[in-house]
């Protein structure tokens, strides 16, 4: 059994310290420098700082507000690939495995997690390289199906409800305006033609008060 | 295997069509009524919690779980087929309720006229402009038989909505296209959203005729003559892969379940997968003696019947026959046998994706809640000059605008897709983009059709169904005139930029359409080429009915629930009124 692994990150550059105004200016609450420790269940340390630092310069963190980092998008992610998605339990898997023109949909036969380990072992060092390498490097691997896949979670990452790790304080609904599972829209939906409307985002465990079970939780 | 006590009716699938007919028959008769489910139960409080968009929209938890079962697909016969591995271009639904429990609830009746296409289509242009390779027939039954089916549906759902042609009068503001209906519908249009209206104003600048999206979301609370009530709409935007969390949407669960759980001769057995139809003699004594089904244990079951009901989706219809064999497969190289025959799909797309200046608040709405013009549906406008036959509705609804699904959707200006300047494209974009939907009939080929697969086997050992189906001519150019019409309206509306629909090359099983695909066990009226006569009764084993969109010889252009729903009622009645009375074949 492998050693229990752990990503350690300061609590300041995480979204559930972030303030996130209405003119899209973030702002970090000062003196929290507090380190976490969060268990993880696929990743080691190492490719979670990879895999987390790849995605902050998909989603970055820059003046148009908090990205990748902010929202605990590794986080997301490494759930993801420890649970049922990671393994394809509810994909067809059975062979004969071929090639096929891209309209028959992923035909592979590797796993989320197969995709991810053997992409990871071509981005070694990446954490550590600057920001103009960083985006060199993953513009070399644009067109691979790791990158598409790491895109594709990247966004899910940010916008998924926070029960999935990723979406830390909804980090991502603010940024996009999107106010997550609201109960009723009867008053405005014929209202504010023209017009930003904001409410301010929910989550569904506060919606519900039900401590609901992701998908990533089960077997 | 063991068997189980006769019952006098099983019922293969509690989805739309087998509840209601459980329903019909456990209240009209006193026969006991046996309802097969493979998936799982469920019920109104289940979704109380999943307004989820990463488990249901992204992840599809309520449908159909493909490591155990998919179909397999190919362009041609002469191409070796391939297995959907992941859910692309429809979505079949699992568990009590189907896939009527994650639909949209758009709600349109079909055009009089696609009942009888191809007399209709000869009459007015001449069998010479029909495509060379197509299949297409007369359903056996018109507009007119169906108009009273129709509105009893209107009515267990509550649906909402404008009548545009009540008994041959045209009602400005509706669909003055629509076929006459009897009644206005039971609750008045659901609300109108910010971008659906845009599409109004521009379609009514265009001399076109928008009215609102019929809809099983009512605008209000609605109680249906059976008694069941159902709140009406929030427009809280969680409808197309969700189960509604407060009852609002028309669903099996919350319409027919809350009457069959108080029937006592109708039973739902759920975690019961069917294999095979049970048949006994030849023809012309021909008679379905049950089911065989594996239930959640893994043991197998005989369940006699006096009565079968197929009623599971479409494709499944399709391959219970064929894996039973009973009925001739169809063979499109003599064009022989029915079982598989006239497979089609919709020429659904987005015709144009419109960018605007302004914010459009699209997190909230329902799948159904929009608007929707008909100029240019079936043969509302004349193809002498056009290069193809029949057309298609356009609709702009608000669907709720799950972020996942919908960050990163740009106009063609913007090259980014990822980084800063992506990222910032993304945050401006995702609240400005709209999306011009066009609906378009699907014709039937002698070369789109359904077998067993070769190579490819489910869990349980039984081959795949194979799907082989691929666009002709009339699609590609359908296409080419909704996205050129979609342009205009995109145009109309007030759009900054506009991605245009870039064409429909192959079939490409990636991209959601809808679950609106049909045929397979089509009805007609001669066995020579259809497996069910108008009553939808097996044409050879009068005790086996077959019902649901597998039964449609060719696909119209809306939303088959509502027809599909007036054939079951239909059915009911000839079963209750007639079959009962002297079973044998009622055509």
């Amino acid at each position: 059994m492998r050693r229990r692994q752990f990503l350690t990150l300061s609590a300041a550059s995480l979204g559930g310290v972030l303030v996130f105004s209405l003119d899209r200016k973030s702002s970090l609450l000062t003196g929290q420098d507090k380190r976490l420790r969060i268990p993880l269940r696929f990743f080691d340390e190492s490719e979670a700082l990879i895999v987390a630092a790849a995605a902050s310069r998909i989603f970055p963190s820059d003046d148009s507000g908090p990205g990748a980092r902010e929202a605990g998008v590794v986080i997301y992610i490494d759930r993801q690939l420890a649970g049922p998605y990671g393994r394809d339990r509810f994909r067809y898997s059975q062979g004969p495995f071929e090639d096929a023109p891209a309209e028959f949909g992923y035909q592979g036969k590797a796993t989320p997690r197969e995709i991810y380990r053997e992409g990871l072992k071509n981005l070694k060092g990446f954490d550590r390289l600057a920001l103009e390498e960083q985006d060199a490097r993953l513009q070399q691997i644009e067109s691979s199906l790791f990158f598409s896949l790491l895109r594709r979670h990247t966004i899910e990452g940010m916008f998924s409800d926070p029960i999935h790790g990723g979406n830390i304080d909804m980090v991502g609904w603010q940024l996009v305006g999107f106010p997550g599972p609201r109960m009723s829209n009867y008053d405005d939906i014929d209202k504010h033609f023209g017009e930003a409307f904001r409410p301010k985002p929910v989550s569904l465990r506060q919606v519900t008060g039900i401590d609901v079970r992701p998908s990533e939780d089960e077997k | 295997m063991k068997t189980l006590p006769a019952v006098d009716v099983v019922i293969v699938g509690g989805g739309w069509t087998g509840l209601l007919m459980a329903k019909e028959l456990g209240s009209r008769t006193a026969l006991s009524v046996v309802v097969l489910e493979r998936g799982g139960p469920r019920k109104t409080e289940d979704y109380s919690t999943d307004m989820d968009e990463l488990d249901y929209a992204i992840r599809f938890r309520m449908m159909q779980d493909l490591s155990q079962e998919t179909v397999t697909l190919r362009h041609s016969p002469s191409q070796r087929a391939l297995p959907l591995r992941q859910h692309g271009s429809f979505l079949p639904g699992s568990g009590v309720g189907g896939a009527g429990e994650h639909w949209a609830g758009v709600f349109p009746r079909f055009v009089p006229d696609s009942f009888e296409l191809r007399s209709r289509t000869i009459e007015k242009y001449g069998a010479g402009r029909l495509p060379d390779d197509h299949s297409i027939q007369d359903w056996g039954i018109t507009y007119d038989d169906l108009e009273p089916h129709y509105r009893r549906a209107e009515f267990l759902l509550g649906i909402s909505g404008k009548a545009g042609n009540l008994r041959g009068t045209r009602i400005d503001g509706g669909n003055i296209f629509e076929g006459w209906r009897s009644t206005e519908y039971p609750t008045p249009p659901t609300k109108i959203p910010y971008v659906s209206s845009l599409f109004r104003e521009a379609a009514k600048s265009l001399g076109y005729h928008p009215y609102p999206m019929p809809a099983a979301t009512p605008s209000i609370s609605f109680t249906n003559p059976d008694g069941v009530s159902r709140p009406g709409c929030t427009y809280c935007g969680f409808c197309v892969r969700f189960g509604c969390m407060i009852g609002a949407k028309a669903q099996p669960t919350n319409t027919l379940l809350p009457v069959i759980q108080k029937q006592k001769n109708v039973s739902i057995r759920t975690g019961a997968c069917v294999r095979r139809i049970i048949r006994d003699g030849a023809p012309p004594n021909a008679q379905v003696r049950g089911v065989t089904y594996v239930d959640a244990s893994g043991e197998e079951i005989f369940q006699p019947a006096g009565l079968t009901i197929l009623a599971s989706w479409t494709l499944n219809n399709t391959r219970l026959l064929l894996l039973s064999g009973l009925g001739e497969s169809y063979d499109p190289a003599t064009g022989k046998g029915a079982v598989g025959r006239n497979l089609t799909h919709q020429v659904l797309l987005p015709a144009a994706t419109v960018f605007f200046e302004k914010p459009l608040n699209r997190f909230m709405g329902a799948a159904a809640a929009g608007i929707r013009i008909s100029d240019l549906d079936g043969d509302a406008f004349d193809h002498s000059h056009l290069p193809f036959l029949r057309g298609g509705s356009f609709a702009v609804l608000n669907i709720g605008s799950g972020p996942i699904a919908n960050f990163g959707v740009l106009p063609p200006s913007v090259k980014a897709r990822w980084g800063s300047d992506w990222k910032k494209a993304g945050l401006h974009y995702y609240d400005r983009t709209g999306s011009i939907g066009f609906d378009g009939e699907h014709l039937a080929y002698k070369g789109n059709y359904m077998d067993l697969d070769p190579t490819y086997k489910d869990r349980a050992g039984d081959p795949l169904l194979r799907l082989t189906l691929d666009w002709r001519d009339n699609e590609r150019k359908m296409a080419e005139f909704a996205t050129a019409k979609g342009v205009e309206l995109a145009r109309a509306m007030g759009a900054k930029e506009i991605l245009p629909f870039p064409g429909l090359r192959n079939y490409d099983a990636t991209r959601y359409q809808s679950t609106h695909i049909q045929g397979g066990t089509i009805m007609g009226s001669s066995p020579d080429h259809s497996v069910v006569n108008p009553y939808l009764q097996q044409w050879q084993f009068s005790n086996l009915f077959i019902l649901g969109g597998s039964t449609f010889p060719q696909n119209a252009a809306a939303n088959p629930t509502p027809t599909i729903l007036a054939l079951t009622y239909r059915t009911a009645d000839a079963i209750v009124d007639r079959y009962l009375k002297q079973p044998g074949p009622l055509a």
